[in-house]
């Protein structure tokens, strides 16, 4: 925290030597030992910690990798078999690097609905918060980059629609789409380049992560109570041994559940075509990105209308990207003095749809947007006719036999006729992904914005010792 | 998987779990009667004896259409293989791969000293021969179809959970319909038409068999083109182009096994699953081990926060 004296003191000669030369040692000291923390956070706040365990894992399990993957179209999903097959452990590395990714995301997710919750977002957290919306969009493209490199149906096709999503821009959309792909369509080239910046990204990942360690010291920690430390003697523990402890206990139970899909399941939160090795010819018949990314793909598929001169398609892409893009914006776009929503009664239950919301889109995103939902009505089956002498109708029937009898007696009678089904009004995925889609940015753009001017705040504490005394207890008179 | 059936299913059904099927859809796959041995939890054994009849079953019937190209002879006598013997740690020293291998002629991708093509008994180092030289051979000779190579085929089905994909493999080989269920009659052009009659709830009518095609409930696919009853009620399923392979007796075990339908799909199904995932054994056997130390560790942090925390108050 700035502001808090360095209590480090070199023993030995050569760290009292190295300490006038390179301080690293007091710097770690100070940032992972002595750093004062508040005492109050709870376990909602071990993720980051967690975090932290899953880039590693990731690094070096990937790397690992590297050094058996071959990046060529030919080649590509035999080399990560092979790894499974013939590499010592290749196979739990490979698990580890497959599930890990679902992993980070499962955190993340968590992590940044911790942030939205109790405020950690708002002055002076704000380049915090950027900072973590940057290290979210690294994710999303080494994990979208990373996708593509066991090179299977999902693989190829969902990286093709992905890329596609770039040619909706106005002018420059081709362009943008064949200098990502190195050429005309996905391919060698495309692979390779995937390839190298899938094991670029996460070391810049890391160097965001360095940066947001640092913006996260600079102020300090937020606490469920959003009131800032004011006495680090009453309201701060040293970091070490009190948060190691108990990050270490959560990174161990969060492990646990890891290995429960490495072991037990290590396919269940991937695709099955993903090991039909890619085949351009042949098309899936429901290409879905991988589970961290489906409330994206539903705010995408969501936009069906033109509005304009705009079509469908470059307005969903618009939404999409405006959906993460709203998230830099989110500490000005939140007027509420107090952080944390435990003191906010009413932006607490927005809060609560908002996660619905969010894990309803994911289902969405799924899900084949024509599907029903409810179906209202039962199916109907719709007789095409053209009657023999030339006249063309439909006659809609409810039950299968007067249909099949009518559809006989024009053939009989030498008209053509067929039967075809008429879905009954429903609602569908599609509906509800738009009905989600403007809840979400609704949220973002009109309930924090004005909630945050309208609403009375209830019982915020004084101090963070003050709400410790108070076993979290809405404060029941000002404390003098 | 069944103690881990409602934490994945809330990971799951929110992510993937209702993705998959398409209207119409295929029947939904089923595991064999006493449910399949290796998905047991905690660490459930392939039965080593049925992957050795399926790869029987492999090398007899399958092979003659579908390659497996990511396998060796030598993974048959690799630990957890069908064929591993604890006298031979080497697998290419194992006689009966050696002599597995031995039984097949390959072309060697080695030329000889005038560089001419040649061809020898293959050896466990060498992949599993490939029916075909190319996809177009396969196709040429399969009425257009591509014959799907097996060495992944039950990762690639089904939702990912344990034995989805075998299940997916023993139901599509043991559910074509009775052969004499399947009637015919002459077509308008004169030439003659296979066709099932379905008499079932809503289900009612007639579903003809294109011209090499077969029908199967477990098969993706659309009925309704060749459907003639209600098509708000087509059958599930659809056609592929593999004709039923399995009928009654058509292997004859060498360990003397009856080979029934539901046999021999179980034997190959179980064959394909260790194929797809030949370090499975290695995976259960490291999991338990894992998991018990993991949560060992956890206990002992949880009481070392207990102890650390006892003076604060938070």
């Amino acid at each position: 925290m700035s502001g808090h004296e360095s209590t480090y003191k070199p023993e030995t000669g050569f760290t009292k030597w190295l300490d006038s030369r390179l301080p690293i040692i007091r710097l770690a000291h100070d940032s992972f030992v002595d750093f004062p923390t508040p005492k109050n956070l709870n376990y909602w706040y071990t993720f980051g910690g967690i975090l932290s365990v899953c880039l590693a894992i990731q690094i070096i399990t990937g790397v690992v990798l590297a050094m058996h993957y071959t990046a060529d179209i030919n080649q590509a999903f035999g080399s990560v078999e092979r790894i499974m097959r013939d590499v010592p452990f290749g196979w739990l590395i490979r698990n580890i690097h497959m599930v890990g990714a679902s992993m980070f995301f499962l955190a993340v997710y968590v992590h940044m609905f911790r942030g939205l919750y109790y405020g950690s977002y708002k002055a002076p957290r704000e380049v915090l918060w950027l900072l973590g919306c940057v290290i979210y969009l690294l994710m999303m493209a080494t994990a979208f980059l990373g996708y593509m490199l066991p090179w299977g149906q999902m693989s190829l096709h969902g990286a093709n629609v992905i890329i596609n999503l770039f040619g909706a821009i106005p002018l420059v959309g081709e362009s943008i789409q064949s200098w990502l792909m190195g050429g005309p369509s996905v391919g060698n080239q495309t692979l390779q380049r995937f390839f190298s910046l899938h094991y670029l990204l996460p070391f810049m990942i890391a160097g965001v992560v360095i940066l947001h360690i640092w913006a996260l010291h600079v102020p300090g920690n937020n606490n469920p109570t959003g009131v800032e430390v004011q006495d680090v003697k009453k309201d701060t523990v040293p970091f070490h041994p009190y948060y190691t402890v108990k990050d270490g206990f959560a990174i161990v139970v969060f492990l646990i559940i890891f290995a429960v899909f490495v072991f037990y399941a290590p396919n269940v939160l991937g695709h099955a075509d993903n090991y039909v090795e890619a085949n351009p010819l042949v098309t899936p018949a429901h290409i879905v990105p991988e589970w961290y990314l489906l409330p994206f793909y539903a705010i995408l598929r969501a936009i069906t209308f033109n509005i304009g001169p705009m079509d469908a398609k470059l307005l969903g892409v618009i939404a999409m990207f405006g959906s993460i893009a709203v998230l830099f914006l989110l500490p000005w776009l939140d007027t509420s003095k107090v952080k944390s929503m435990r003191y906010r009664p009413v932006a607490k239950q927005f809060f609560m749809v908002f996660v619905v919301v969010c894990l309803l889109l994911g289902w969405c995103g799924a899900s084949n947007p024509d599907n029903a939902i409810i179906s209202m009505g039962e199916d109907k089956l719709v007789v095409n006719y053209t009657d023999a002498a030339g006249l063309e109708g439909t006659r809609v029937f409810e039950e299968y036999t007067p249909a099949a009898q009518f559809r006989d007696e024009q053939q009989t009678s030498g008209g053509v006729a067929s039967i075809a089904i008429e879905k009954a009004p429903a609602f569908t995925f599609k509906i509800l992904s738009q009905i989600l889609t403007a809840y979400y940015f609704a949220f973002f753009l009109i309930i924090l914005p004005f909630l945050g001017l309208r609403e009375r705040p209830k019982g915020e504490p004084d101090s963070i010792h003050q709400s410790i005394l108070g076993h979290d207890a809405p404060a029941a008179a000002p404390a003098e | 998987m069944k103690l881990f059936r409602p934490l994945l299913a809330g990971l799951g059904a929110l992510a993937l779990g209702l993705t998959a099927h398409a209207a119409g859809g295929a029947k939904h796959a089923h595991a064999p009667e006493g449910g399949w041995k290796f998905a047991k939890v905690p660490a459930g054994k392939l039965d080593k004896d049925s992957v050795q009849r399926g790869f029987q079953v492999y090398q007899e019937v399958c092979a003659s259409c579908h390659g497996m190209k990511l396998l060796s002879y030598r993974n048959l006598g690799e630990k957890g293989g069908p064929f591993y013997s604890s006298d031979y740690p080497n697998a290419n020293d194992n006689p009966l791969v050696k002599a597995i291998a031995a039984e097949i002629e390959i072309l060697d991708p080695v030329p000889d000293e005038n560089g001419d093509p040649v061809y020898r008994p293959a050896r466990p180092s060498d992949p599993f021969r490939s029916p075909y030289p190319n996809d177009q051979a396969a196709m040429a000779a399969n009425g257009g179809a591509l014959p799907p190579d097996l060495s992944v085929i039950t990762k690639a089905r089904g939702h990912g959970n344990e034995g989805d994909g075998a299940s997916y493999v023993y139901s599509l080989l043991s559910g074509y319909p009775d052969t004499d269920k399947i009637k015919t009659k002459a077509g308008e052009d004169g030439l003659n038409v296979n066709y099932l009659e379905f008499d079932k709830d809503h289900t009612v009518g007639t579903l003809v068999q294109p011209t090499g095609l077969y029908y199967n409930p477990y098969f993706a696919g659309d009925t309704t083109p060749q459907w003639d009853g209600d098509p708000r009620h087509a059958p599930y399923g659809g056609f592929l182009a593999m004709a039923p392979q399995l009928p009654e007796g058509r292997v004859e075990y060498i360990d003397g096994t009856e080979a029934t339908t539901a046999q021999m799909a179980k034997d190959v199904a179980q064959f394909l699953h260790w194929a797809g995932d030949p370090k499975q054994g290695q995976r259960k056997s490291l999991a338990l081990p894992t998991m018990l130390y993991l949560v060992l560790l956890s206990l002992l942090l949880w009481f070392s926060y207990k102890r650390i925390w006892r003076d604060v108050e938070h």
